[in-house]
């Protein structure tokens, strides 16, 4: 008879470049029987598909725009706390409200998320390879990024919510970071069409970006460590 | 469809409460709409979430659905004439616009045109003639003087932008039972809210709305920004981690289609 060793992923630092499941740090391993004597190895089944799922329908939705979220507030703590060198007022202004407004809604998904239902994504691990967050170009251009990825996540996000009351609370989100590229665009290239570009805002039917959840993990996915799935979009 | 018997339709809150659908969870829309009801809901929205399996159900939507997305269309078809026109006329008006200023101009004019265009054609593809364009009086009965006072335009641009906002957030409600009219209204919403914040950081404001302070805007301008100042969404005290203007600017509110109507009525001969 085998018996299931089923792995909680607490707290866990996930590094999925190597599956080593023995230098997985911080899981907690509720084994039922592991010390009743007479079992070997051979009866134990290892379930390490412990890999959080988003989940089904309209929490789906609130747990992908949380990691979102979760992903925006961590940027820029990590800028407001070792501002980039030659910083403007300005530019420091911008930043702190930003840091601000991202640290609420991850506040707020995590909150009514947790009151609603108990498929809540855990607190992800993020990594910035290629970002230096002491070169004002590289911290603007990542923030520009994580802007318009946010942006676009919400407006195609958006038909996948069943309720109208998510609906509305998440508009109310999708603006504030179109507010936020907006400014982070224009503090790139100031006083040009770059806060509304081309590059993002369709000049023939004038409609910004909408990516699919799919397009969005896979770009948003090398500031990601923790892996997560959503299988019903298509996310294994 | 005659412009002011349309926005007289819209401003009767009590036409989207005719209610077909056999889909429990969009009640709700009964009240959608109404920030009341929007502010009254339990932290995690728990009580939302039993209906979600109902809601998988495909249904084709009802007559007054239907009626609810074009109408919904038609106001934001009626929105993008004022800032379709406002901004050709500021553009064609000599010596108005500063030359430091005129590609930001130009590119939310661009954006503006095109919305009309994309509007008519989706009311057009659903069956719908498009409401046509208004005559707008932008002074608003001589309140304003924007195409000779520079400051004042760009304070009726902030303006429009920031309506267009919160009324395309209004009717997401009533435009959500087709899927791809949702989200090209999101994606025109999200237009909408880079203009706004550029416009008004080009008025030394920040691009986000602080409380319900519109940023040096004329009393006139107030229907715009009342209610800005909320900091509970969903339960949630937003206010908590850093103070109150940072809560309420972390999200964007709001007009019903009453206040959307009633500010577009301003500018509307």
């Amino acid at each position: 008879m085998k018996k299931p060793i089923n792995v909680s992923n607490q707290g866990a630092t996930l590094d999925t470049s190597r599956r080593n499941f023995l230098k997985l740090s911080g899981i907690g391993i509720a084994v039922a029987g592991l010390t009743l004597v007479g079992c070997d190895d051979d009866n134990f089944e290892y379930n390490d598909n412990k890999i959080f799922d988003l989940g089904m329908g309209d929490v789906g939705v609130l747990n992908y725009a949380y990691a979102l979220e979760q992903l925006e507030a961590d940027f820029y703590t990590k800028v407001v706390n070792n501002f980039y060198a030659g910083i403007s007022n300005a530019e420091k202004e911008v930043l702190t409200d930003l840091y601000h407004h991202e640290v609420i809604h991850r506040d707020f998904f995590k909150a009514a998320i947790t009151g609603a239902t108990t498929n809540v994504l855990p607190t992800l691990e993020f990594q910035y390879p290629n970002v230096n967050f002491n070169d004002r170009n590289s911290v603007l251009a990542t923030a520009k990024a994580l802007e318009d990825t946010g942006v676009a996540a919400y407006n195609a996000a958006g038909k996948y919510i069943t309720n109208p009351a998510y609906l509305v609370l998440a508009g109310k989100i999708v603006s504030v970071e179109a507010r936020h590229a907006s400014a982070i665009r224009d503090l790139i290239n100031p006083l040009t069409a770059a806060f509304s570009g081309d590059d993002v805002v369709n000049p023939t039917t004038g409609l910004d970006v909408a990516k699919e959840p799919k397009d969005v993990v896979m770009a948003a996915g090398g500031f990601i460590k923790t892996p997560f799935t959503w299988k019903e979009r298509g996310i294994n | 469809m005659n412009i002011l018997k349309l926005l007289d339709k819209l401003s009767d809150d009590s036409f989207f409460t005719k209610q077909t659908s056999r889909l429990d969870n969009l009640s709700d829309l009964s009240t959608f709409g109404k920030k009341a009801a929007i502010a009254a809901l339990p932290l995690g929205l728990g009580s939302f979430m039993a209906t979600s399996a109902k809601a998988e159900t495909k249904t084709e939507p009802t007559l007054a659905m239907k009626s609810a997305l074009t109408d919904a269309l038609q106001l934001a078809l009626t929105l993008e004439y004022l800032e379709d026109e406002y901004y050709r006329i500021g553009l064609n008006t000599a010596n108005l616009i500063p030359a430091s200023d005129k590609v930001v101009f130009q590119q939310i004019s661009k954006h503006e045109a095109a919305h009309v265009t994309f509007l008519k054609s989706t009311l057009t593809s659903l069956g719908t003639a498009p409401v046509a364009k208004p005559t707008f009086d932008f002074t608003a009965n001589g309140a304003f003087t924007p195409f000779t006072n520079y400051q004042q335009f760009l304070t009726l641009a902030q303006a429009f932008e920031d309506t267009g906002v919160r009324a395309y957030k209004g009717q997401a409600g009533n435009v959500m039972s087709n899927k791809d009219v949702l989200q090209a209204a999101l994606q025109i919403h999200s237009v909408e809210a880079r203009h706004a914040s550029m416009v008004r950081r080009m008025r030394a404001n920040k691009g986000w709305i602080e409380l319900a302070n519109g940023g040096n805007m004329p009393a006139a301008t107030n229907p715009v920004y009342n209610g800005e100042d909320v900091t509970m969404q969903a339960g949630f005290n937003t206010a908590t981690a850093f103070g109150a203007a940072a809560g309420s600017a972390a999200y964007d509110e709001i007009l019903t289609g009453t206040e959307a109507t009633a500010i577009a009525s301003l500018f509307i001969d």
